[in-house]
């Protein structure tokens, strides 16, 4: 791969960023997406559409989000001071929240009336549930029938915001089906609907579109390190599941190329048993959910059934950027088991007070392991994707605790 | 010539509309797919869809993915299908063989790879679901080879678009008769006759017709202004539980021949 000047010079028109991305759509997608990439394009540079997401942000998620010095957990590993990224005090409780208020407001720009969501955790259904509640719009979310089985908090807060959650029983019964039943739903429903796409997966403009979305945390991150620290952090991580809050953190940081990025898969039971859902770590580039990208399949090219303890990790894709970036070598990519992700979460809590996601505990996780590589003064930034509440449940179920 | 393209000219020729019925690879059974594309043939199909089983069926409605799941848990990969073609070729060199899927399982077999088996085996076109003509590029190896690249256009294709499409179109060009998934019945043959008779004005190949075609009735009105018809969920969902080569036979005999004669008579 030719030497990258800069990185935010992508994705091209195609929305290919190198040879990952692109539109792996069906005929009757094409159309649609032509018109929301037109009707994108046009907005993210409208200064009157850049005020009223600046508003919404700031007063309605409550942005900006505070970078917090974790001191007694930077005392407890003895390594490098570790900062969090508080995208858990978001409103809802996690990043998904900055990614649906945009795409709300680009679906009301675009005249539609129905919201369309996929999810895994139930974070982005929240979310999306949540925007279309305020902008009173109808909302239905897709969600695995496993998933739902698991994330029976998120599912319930979905219906109260008046959401309709609709099971999805195909395939693995989880994140990626539910992916695939939502477009199933759009392709059907295009005249009238808008699919509020969850990460940074599908076909462009999505990749795209949700990373601008996001990419105010690492923009805010980076205005806060240097007015706080006065200088950069050494290393970010971030947990990747299709890569949202990752590419969040890590797009403002891409072209300061001394800060290096590590994004932390769902490593699951460990890579070597393949019970996993580390697509960067351990998987090959392919063609899943309209893009090119690294998936976890067989030889026969059959995406295969993922497992982490966190449903908002276990998907077998990523988003196209990171693998662009992994190939680029900007960026390194590394799994975090189960297991270290929940010791991760216990960690935090007793030592800074902080229930975290089980997906963001990964990040956590793999701070720790970034902290004790470097000096005491070194600074590793961690993206704190979102709050534990919802796993609260899964945690007590797995270590025998009746709730 | 491709065997597409010969069968095409033959249609013309006749003044008979095509009859392209589609099955999923390894559904019902994987022993009886050879038996079932020769049942097809005898039924009256003229190209013979055969799926290509994928684990996320983006664009299929429930009865083509329970259909590629069944196949799917009874171990069917793409080498089975290119095999299963081969097979059917040594009893029948004329009718030709479109393979219908999604790119991942292509990409993962290797492009230069699979369009070399496909063409030994037999095939003449595919159709890959996910794969616009934007992203074609990768499909080079394939068409090089002869293989022809079913393209579609659907109801919201935008003008300029739909031009494209008809100046790349190969071997048939593939109209969706509705915006949505396999399976739905939402045909309106209607709304869909002044679109096709544009569509087929302007496309370099003949053109087919698929989506929400489910019965004699409504194939004999597509027939009215299509080159082909295309049929699909009816015909899988007939074909569940089938357990042997003449049960499947005798299902495919009872749904299609009433199809062919109601084309016929056209
Ligand atoms: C708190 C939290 N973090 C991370 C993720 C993973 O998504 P992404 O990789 O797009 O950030 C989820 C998904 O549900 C989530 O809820």
């Amino acid at each position: 791969m030719p030497e990258i000047r800069d990185f935010h010079a992508f994705p091209d028109v195609h929305g290919r960023f190198g040879q990952f991305g692109g539109s792996y759509v069906a005929e009757t997608l094409m159309a649609p997406l032509a018109e929301l990439t037109e009707a994108y394009l046009r907005l993210r540079q409208d200064p009157a559409f850049i005020a009223e997401l600046d508003r919404d942000l700031t007063h309605y998620v409550g942005r900006p989000s505070p970078v917090y010095f974790a001191e007694r957990l930077t005392r407890h590993v003895g390594g490098a001071r570790i900062l969090l990224k508080r995208e858990d005090l978001n409103h809802t409780g996690a990043h998904k929240i900055n990614n649906t208020v945009g795409q709300a407001l680009v679906a009301r720009h675009m005249g539609k009336t129905r919201i369309i969501a996929e999810t895994g955790a139930g974070q982005h259904g929240v979310a999306s549930a949540t925007v279309a509640a305020r902008l009173g719009l109808k909302c239905v979310v897709y969600m695995g029938a496993t998933d739902i089985e698991r994330q029976k908090i998120n599912v319930y807060r979905m219906k109260l915001l008046g959401a309709e959650v609709v099971p999805v029983t195909s395939g693995s019964k989880t994140l990626k089906d539910a992916l695939n039943e939502a477009m199933r739903d759009w392709v059907t429903n295009v005249a009238d609907t808008f699919y509020i796409i969850g990460t940074v997966a599908g076909p462009h403009p999505y990749p795209l579109m949700v990373r601008d979305f996001n990419a105010i945390v690492g923009r805010e991150a980076r205005a806060q390190m240097l007015e706080q620290y006065g200088r950069l952090p050494d290393v970010l991580t971030a947990c990747v599941g299709g890569g949202s809050n990752a590419i969040g953190l890590f797009h403002a940081f891409l072209n300061d190329r001394d800060v290096r990025i590590v994004g932390a898969e769902a490593a699951g039971e460990g890579i070597a048993t393949g019970h996993h859902a580390a697509s960067l770590a351990a998987g090959r580039p392919g063609v899943l959910h309209g893009n090119r990208t690294y998936v976890l399949c067989d030889d026969n090219g059959q995406i295969t059934e993922t497992h982490s303890v966190s449903a908002g990790l276990d998907y077998p894709g990523v988003g196209p950027e990171h693998a662009f970036l992994k190939d680029a070598g900007r960026a390194e990519y590394v799994g975090v088991t189960d297991d270290e992700a929940l010791e991760a979460f216990h960690l935090l809590a007793r030592t800074e007070g902080i229930l975290a996601a089980l997906e963001s505990s990964h990040a956590v996780a793999q701070a720790i392991k970034l902290a004790r590589e470097y000096p005491s003064d070194g600074i590793v930034l961690c993206n704190l994707s979102g709050r534990g509440d919802k796993d609260v449940h899964t945690i007590a179920a797995r270590e025998g605790v009746q709730v | 010539m491709n065997r597409i393209d010969r069968r095409f000219a033959a249609l013309k020729a006749a003044g008979r509309t095509g009859l392209i019925p589609f099955v999923t690879a390894g559904d019902p059974w994987p022993e009886h797919v050879v038996a079932l594309m020769h049942a097809l043939v005898e039924s009256g199909a003229d190209v013979i869809e055969l799926g290509v089983p994928f684990s996320d069926p983006m664009a299929d409605g429930p009865v083509i993915q329970h259909a590629s799941e069944r196949a799917l848990d009874k171990g069917v990969g793409i080498g089975d299908v290119l095999d299963w073609v081969a097979a059917f070729r040594q009893r029948d060199s004329d009718t030709p063989v479109v393979l219908m899927g999604y790119l991942n399982p292509i990409e993962i077999h290797g492009y230069a790879r699979f369009a070399a088996e496909a063409v030994r085996a037999g095939v003449d076109g595919v159709l890959v679901v996910d794969c616009p003509l934007e992203e074609s590029a990768v499909l080079a190896p394939l068409r090089e080879s002869g293989l022809r690249q079913i393209l579609l256009a659907a109801p919201t294709t935008a003008p300029e678009r739909l031009s494209m499409l008809c100046d790349a179109a190969e071997g048939f060009l593939y109209y969706v008769s509705f915006a949505g998934i396999t399976g739905a019945a939402r045909l309106s043959t209607t709304d869909i006759a002044a679109r096709v008779a544009d569509v087929r004005a302007q496309a370099k190949a003949p053109v087919a017709v698929g989506f929400g075609v489910r019965d004699a009735a409504s194939a004999k009105a597509i027939a009215g202004f299509a080159d082909a018809v295309v049929i699909g969920s009816a015909l899988v969902e007939r074909l569940e539980g089938a357990a042997s080569a003449e049960e499947i036979a005798g299902r495919v005999a009872l749904f299609l021949r009433p199809v062919r004669e109601a084309l016929d008579a056209h």
